[in-house]
């Protein structure tokens, strides 16, 4: 150890402060682990390598005995370690307990290195994932996670904590931990050893010194009691506010409870996958249409433009406004349902259906994937002739979550049966709420997808991603994004848009609905886009993939989506012709390109029909099955059409479904 | 004189087990993991992966074995094998267990047993082939030799 100890001695000459000779090694040691794996040679490997890091290490081969450990030694470890197939309890199983309960990192490992996997592990909360052979280097930076960790729950404390003593002690500690984490070596002793110093005084590193946030353990009652309070309230109006004032719980804060409840979302969300469950979506989403009310309502119709090209315009906001605008445009768009009807096309089962599990429909990332699942990709002509009138519906229906928006959703859906062949395909989840929801989650969620929690919003796009269709790219993309249905629509959409004088109408009237709806899909779209669909094992997928560009871009995602929204929805009320929706559509694709220009309507239809085609390619049969259930003839010709206009960037089609006045030459920009 | 003899018979034995490919990296990890705290380490591991293999093996046999095969247990299984076998360096047992991997995948019966087939080869062999170091590790030891580290 004579590097260390020729490191003290310069911190001892340099500073005052270090007095300690080998105290600078001292840390991380004796982090306490909990190994957890059924193979027994690697339990025993692992073991061996955790102790020569100096931790302290207890093993176990099963994960009920590994949660009854934490259980009954509530702070007895710091961090735990667990293989992800086990016999008797999956890993992601005892991930998920673990974030909840106890809030601990979580490192996961497998032989297994495969992308859903790992991703899977991400999304679930896990804070790492290694891959077997596990080797020593990887063992030795755990510590990090434990760190980290920590401070972040300090950071979320610090807000109700106001002495300035703690302040800056945080930030000391957080730079010290910023130090930590970038350089796992020695050579930040210095910074390392002063924090040291401090955890020195609370030996077992687990809280109560003034230097370190307690950090609030959800043990089993307390979740429990959390949970009860959640759903006396209803998961509507659960507000940490609220849930803190029924728990009655002394000691706890408002700001313990908000995270929890963050996470708990997420968990009910990842949980939801297929009920129809809304978890904290519908709050989020419609906490935040109020706080951007005032701002949505200037954006109808108006400054979608200026909002794009500023492309300021949050997501959440685009979210908020489309809540805002739906709900005050619930009874509106009712009322240009009925002219969609003769749209119906396609057989989707009744709007109600989903949102009747209305509420749901945000939370259930996943179900917007089923429904999207059925909806071929060649459907997509048709979907763009049919969609398009329903594309108010869809906002509303993103705005679903609102409970009154949800009544006039249903009337809309009825109306739009044919869009919701989207959403049918999903199951219940109306497409444009996801994408509102999308937008709410995204938005909200941004935030949290870059902790690892907050990965969990990943997710939920994965789920989505069963599409199988046009639509289903978008599905697939994000279960929550409701929008699903509206990469067909966008794929389609531009045709759609300009078929239907009914459409423009509702364009003028609607048009903020348009809007909303636009950035829904367009949100969802992007997100689908931008997520590396890692999600289902569809054919499809192969088309997101290429057309994807990454993970997570998540904002810029939305920003552009919402550029797009606004392109396309002045676009739309403004000449009808350029689908915008499908510049923005484009544009996602292509990474982000939010030009509003209308001009790229061909590139666009160019765009969706390469995904029309490879995604018909992936699984044509399956397409060409569901196209030819659900249309008949005219959709043939639709799509046939559609794909020429592509061919032709103009697609004269005829308003077999009754559109009025709305050719597809109208797209031609 | 007999302990150096042995100790290079050691050094070349275990080269060559690390160049015909029985052994790779994580193998010399274990290795240096041992200490005079545990001197027993490696072996205490090795054995550990003999028993939890054959029992393995024995599963893996018996689940082929039904007329209805279980293609995910199977799997399960074979994931496991490859698991512990990379844990501690059987590099040859690994690589078989990523094709039978995939013929469990395709649920392909005959592949599955032609893959245990072997399966149950690479993994007798470096069996044999650990237990001959340790013996050779053992005769150093009993010869009043130190075990060479090797590079």
């Amino acid at each position: 150890m004579d590097f260390y100890t020729s490191q003290t001695q310069t911190i001892k000459s340099g500073s005052s402060s270090c007095s300690r000779g080998g105290d600078v090694d001292q840390f991380p040691t004796g982090l306490r682990v909990l190994v957890v794996d059924d193979d027994p040679t690697c339990l025993r490997i692992l073991e061996k390598m955790l102790r020569i890091c100096l931790y302290q290490v207890t093993k176990c081969n099963r994960a009920e005995i590994a949660l009854a450990l934490l259980r009954e030694n509530k702070n007895g470890y710091d961090i735990v370690i667990s293989d992800v197939h086990m016999p008797d309890m999956d890993g992601f199983k005892l991930l998920e307990h673990v974030g909840l309960e106890m809030d601990l990192p979580v490192i996961m490992m497998s032989a297994d290195d495969s992308k859903n996997v790992v991703m899977k592990g991400v999304t679930h909360g896990a804070c790492d994932y290694l891959i077997k052979p596990v080797r020593m280097e990887a063992l030795k930076n755990i510590w990090q996670h434990v760190v980290r960790k920590k401070k972040i729950e300090w950071k979320d404390k610090d807000v109700e904590q106001s002495g300035s003593v703690e302040d800056g002690e945080q930030q000391q500690k957080a730079s010290e931990d910023v130090e930590y984490s970038s350089s796992a070596n020695e050579g930040n002793w210095r910074s390392s050893k002063r924090r040291k110093d401090e955890d020195e005084e609370t030996e077992d590193r687990e809280d109560s010194s003034t230097l370190k946030k307690p950090r609030v353990v959800w043990s089993v009652e307390l979740h429990q009691q959390f949970v009860a309070a959640v759903n006396q309230l209803g998961i509507d109006k659960a507000v940490p506010k609220k849930i803190l004032e029924l728990m009655n719980v002394s000691g706890l804060t408002r700001e313990n409870v908000a995270s929890h409840l963050q996470k708990y979302r997420l968990y009910l969300r990842r949980l939801s996958g297929v009920s129809q469950h809304q978890s904290g979506l519908n709050t989020s989403f419609i906490t935040s249409p109020e706080a951007a009310f005032g701002s949505m309502s200037s954006l109808s119709g108006l400054d979608f433009q200026a909002l794009a090209a500023s492309g300021q315009l949050p997501a959440q906001s685009l979210a908020a406004l489309q809540a805002a605008e739906f709900s005050r445009s619930a009874t509106t768009s009712a009322i240009s349902m009925p002219i969609t009807d003769k749209r119906n096309i396609f057989s989707f089962e009744p709007p109600n259906l989903r949102f009747g599990n209305g509420h749901q429909e945000a939370s259930n990332n996943t179900k917007q994937v089923s429904l999207l699942q059925g909806v071929p990709t060649n459907m997509e002509p048709k979907h763009l002739a049919n969609l398009h009138p329903a594309q108010p519906i869809f906002g509303m229906n993103g705005n679903s979550q609102v409970n009154q928006s949800n009544s006039a959703l249903m009337q809309m859906n009825q109306l739009q049966s044919n869009r919701l062949l989207l959403n049918q395909t999903n199951g219940s989840r109306v497409p444009i709420n996801q994408s509102s929801h999308e937008q709410t989650l995204m938005s909200n969620a941004i935030p949290r997808v870059w902790t690892p929690k907050g990965v969990e919003r990943g997710t939920t796009y994965g789920h989505v991603s069963q599409g199988s269709s046009m639509v289903d790219f978008s599905v697939k993309q994000s279960t929550e994004l409701p929008g699903t249905s509206f990469p067909l629509l966008s794929g389609s959409g531009m045709s759609t848009l300009s078929p239907k004088p009914i459409f423009q109408g509702e364009v003028n009237t609607e048009v903020r609905d348009l809007r909303n709806f636009r950035p829904g899909y367009e949100l969802v779209n992007e997100l689908h886009l931008q997520k590396t669909p890692d999600w289902s094992p569809q054919n499809n997928r192969s088309a997101f993939h290429g057309s994807q560009n990454s993970s997570f871009r998540v904002k810029d995602d939305l920003h552009s989506v919402f550029n797009q929204q606004a392109v396309s929805a002045t676009t739309m009320s403004g000449d009808r012709k350029n689908v915008p929706v499908n510049n923005g559509f484009f544009s996602v694709g292509e990474g982000q390109n939010n030009t509003s220009n209308m001009g790229p309507v061909n590139p666009l239809l160019a765009y969706t029909s390469r995904r029309v085609k490879s995604e018909s390619l992936t699984d044509p049969g399956y397409q060409s099955n569901l196209l030819s259930e659900s249309f008949g003839h005219d959709d043939h010709y639709l799509l046939s059409a559609l794909l020429k206009q592509q061919q032709d960037e103009v697609l004269p089609v005829d308003n077999d479904f009754g559109f009025d006045g709305y050719s597809l030459d109208n797209l031609s920009s | 004189m007999e302990v150096v003899q042995l100790q290079r018979s050691f050094l070349e034995y275990t080269s060559s087990l690390f160049q015909e490919g029985f052994l790779d990296a994580q193998f010399s990890q274990l290795q240096q993991l041992q200490d005079e705290s545990n001197p027993q380490f490696v072996m205490e591991v090795v054995t550990l992966f003999f028993e939890d293999t054959e029992r393995l093996l024995n599963d893996l046999t018996t689940a082929l074995d039904q007329s209805n095969v279980d293609f995910k247990k199977v799997d399960a299984h074979v994931h496991q094998l490859k698991g512990s076998s990379s844990s501690i360096g059987a590099q040859r047992v690994t690589n078989v267990c990523i094709p039978f991997r995939n013929t469990c995948e395709e649920q392909n019966i005959q592949g599955c047993l032609r893959c245990l087939q072997l399966v149950k080869q690479e993994y007798f062999l470096v069996k044999n082939k650990l237990e001959a170091l340790f013996r050779l590790e053992q005769q150093i030891v009993a010869a009043g030799g130190v075990i060479p580290m090797v590079e």
